[in-house]
């Protein structure tokens, strides 16, 4: 069998030295948020024309399905993908597990002042780089101009506490039901959420090894968001939302304040698929009185080369390619670029003033999520914790004192 | 038995076209199975690294058996099977029954039987998804709307809730499996006895349960087994429906072996949660086994 597969392998090596055949790289991509598929096959089919000895076949998964799709395909070992996103809260794990190919030497040393720092984190493990920061995002403050100017509120609400201000008097005024709509499912999404609370109270997920996040800052920032709840200010369905929810929900009118990435910008203000296109506002999330001005995570997202890809130089190149300032510069209303020298370009600027005016705030303070290998352990259990207490099953302290019992033997 | 002696000769020619197949089976059904049996006893993860993973005896299977989390989702599919289970085959028999009557459009109605059983899990769980939306659902529509509920309510953000309503999805795809298996058994119950019964001025419930139900048993015994493993090992629905939430009130098992494997890395003891399921499966389709039996006895 394996002498018929090698004679086989043979025999199509020798036609391609022939005819030239291209290089087929697969590439594994998501399908929500940040760029949308549309802009990535775009971007595709341009390196594609530059390159004509490069193929690339394109995969789109839902961002739940992204770790697993990747780790599955990477410890079946070669004939994987050559090119995978993989989020900020992964490099630590994919590095002990050798899932991603180090490429330190490939990036050049001036990149390393042109890129924002943020960025860099969210590919780096233990001093290492794995890949090439992509998608630049954090979650902001996007509010309904038009509630806020009829509940008679002059100014985005610069702290949390503000912020339940301005919507109990927007609920009182009957403008809609639930003011705010966040992304409190069993997932990623509440974590992220969860974070921007903490940074903006102060608080850490780890204190010298030990876990933080059931105290301070952390504990803080749970009961802000139970507080919410049972206020009725807070949306009561968001413990069952992703971001598209809240996306769909704010755009329907039925929400005056969302957290929620970049990509909601664009699309919030776009007449085909918003009711309120052209009455959105977005600003850098609150801070908290006395501890933080604004607070944002980082919820970032790089491209690297699974070890198993026989094609590393062309994926290089490809990640390259879609990484670069110009590249970047085209498509950026989904997601802003990674360069520091694009945010004053006319071409990002134009039509987001308002945008790119928050992420120079937001993407300074990018608070990250807790690095370690075991992060899809520690994520899973906090995600569980804090519903309980979202859903009124637990007091805030509880769940996080258990989370973090339990937490404490993670890695 | 003759008819044996003479067909060994036969059987014996047999073997070399049957040993193919044997082969295809081994690789594709017996080496899965001893490796995920070899894994369970190991620290294997997943991991790019070929490392030889190390032999632990029987620890992961302590662990799986004392992780409460773990039997938590245990407890969660043996209440998803028991439940859609037992709705499966309570509207399966009633929509076979109705369907077994003559009426117009009678052949229409049963080529419609067919169609939430034709439709693809993913694609079913999706459509749910937006019949129990909070804000758009059709559910939420139509009980406010008839004045059944007050106000629109997030059915699968709600630990009470959610559960129950998977499985509802999960039965109106499923029912109509058993509905077919009944309805098909239903054509071998002879007019006649009930033509007998009607004129002995028999009770319809007495009917049902004395003539009918011996006739359709053993064909819906076959429908239990195969929904009952199919529940067991529910997934799909729950990966679409509520990824295991709100707080962790969907986790059922086999979501335990994904996570522990795929998004924890350990495969070692998600192999042993995977076989501790394999067990409850065997054991379960054992049980049903030896009740058809009695049945038949008696």
């Amino acid at each position: 069998m394996n002498r018929m597969i090698l004679g086989l392998s043979l025999l199509l090596s020798s036609l391609s030295t022939v005819y030239a055949a291209p290089v087929t790289l697969h590439a594994l991509f998501m399908k929500q948020a940040a760029y949308s598929e549309a802009n990535i096959k775009d971007m595709t089919k341009a390196f594609e024309a530059k390159n004509p000895g490069v193929k690339i076949n394109l995969e789109f998964v839902p961002y739940e399905g992204l770790h697993d799709k990747i780790v599955s395909s990477a410890s079946a070992g070669s004939n994987g993908y050559d090119v995978v996103l993989f989020d900020v809260i992964w490099p630590t794990e994919f590095a002990k597990n050798g899932f991603l190919t180090d490429v330190t030497s490939r990036i050049p040393a001036a990149d390393n002042t042109r890129v924002f720092s943020g960025a860099w984190t969210t590919v780096t493990a233990d001093g290492k780089r794995y890949g090439m920061p992509w998608i630049l995002d954090t979650k902001y403050l996007f509010y309904n101009k038009d509630m806020l100017k009829k509940a008679g509120i002059a100014a985005p609400p610069k702290t949390w506490e503000e912020l339940q201000k301005q919507a109990a008097i927007i609920k009182a005024k009957k403008l809609v039901e639930y003011p705010i709509v966040w992304s409190w499912s069993q997932a990623e999404a509440l974590i992220c959420d969860y974070t921007t609370l903490l940074s903006a109270y102060g608080g850490q997920f780890y204190t010298g090894g030990k876990p933080a996040f059931n105290t301070g800052g952390g504990l803080k920032a749970l009961q802000y968001m139970t507080g919410s709840l049972k206020s009725g200010l807070s949306n009561p369905n968001s413990t069952e939302y992703l971001e598209e929810d809240v996306r769909k929900v704010f755009s329907d009118g039925k929400a005056a304040f969302a957290l929620n990435w970049t990509y909601m910008y664009a699309m919030a203000n776009d007449p085909k698929q918003s009711k309120v296109a052209g009455n959105v506002g977005i600003v850098p999330a609150p801070g908290a009185a006395g501890v933080s001005q604004a607070s944002a995570m980082n919820g970032s997202m790089g491209l690297g080369i699974p070890t198993g890809s026989p094609h590393k130089d062309e994926a290089w190149k490809f990640i390259q390619y879609l990484t670069s300032a110009p590249a970047q510069e085209q498509f950026a209303t989904l997601s802003l670029p990674i360069w520091k020298a694009s945010y004053s370009k006319p071409a990002v600027v134009k039509g987001q003033a308002d945008l790119v005016k928050a992420a120079n705030t937001s993407l300074n303070l990018m608070f990250p999520r807790p690095t370690i290998a075991q992060y899809p352990q520690l994520s899973t259990l906090l995600q569980t914790s804090l519903q309980r207490a979202l859903l009124g099953s637990q007091t805030p302290a509880q769940a996080l004192d258990s989370a973090a019992k339990a937490a404490s033997r993670f890695r | 038995m003759t008819r044996g002696q003479r067909a060994s000769p036969a059987a014996a020619q047999g073997w070399p076209f049957l040993l193919p197949l044997l082969i295809i089976l081994l690789c594709v059904i017996g080496y899965p199975l001893i490796r995920t049996l070899y894994l369970s006893f190991t620290d294997a993860s997943l991991n790019a690294l070929g490392i030889r993973p190390a032999w632990l005896g029987w620890d992961n299977y302590a662990y799986a058996l004392t992780n409460p989390d773990f039997l938590l989702s245990l407890w969660h599919s043996t209440y998803f099977t028991v439940v859609s289970v037992a709705l499966e085959v309570v509207i399966g028999v009633l929509v076979a029954l109705l369907l077994n009557q003559k009426f117009r459009g009678q052949a229409f109605a049963r080529a419609l039987l067919i169609l939430p059983w034709a439709i693809p899990t993913i694609v079913n769980a999706t459509m749910w998804r937006w019949i129990y939306n909070p804000e758009y659902g059709a559910l939420n529509a139509l009980l406010t709307q008839t004045g059944l509920m007050g106000d629109y309510r997030s059915w699968l953000g709600a630990p009470s809730s959610a559960m129950n309503m998977v499985i509802l999805a999960d039965v109106w795809k499923n029912y109509s499996l058993v509905a077919l298996i009944a309805l098909a058994a239903l054509q071998s119950v002879p007019d006649e006895i009930y033509e007998a019964a009607a004129l002995d001025g028999v009770p319809i419930w007495t009917r049902f349960w004395r003539l009918t139900l011996p006739f359709i048993l053993g064909p819906l015994s076959v429908a239990v087994v195969l929904r009952t493993i199919e529940a067991f090992k529910v997934f799909d629905i729950i990966y679409v429906m509520t990824r295991g939430g709100p707080a962790d009130a969907t986790k059922t098992a086999s979501f335990s072996v994904y996570q522990e494997a795929f998004t924890y890395l350990q495969a070692g003891s998600g192999a042993a949660y995977a076989n501790v399921m394999v067990l409850i499966s065997a054991l379960l389709i054992a049980g049903y086994l030896l009740l058809m039996k009695r049945q038949r006895a008696a």
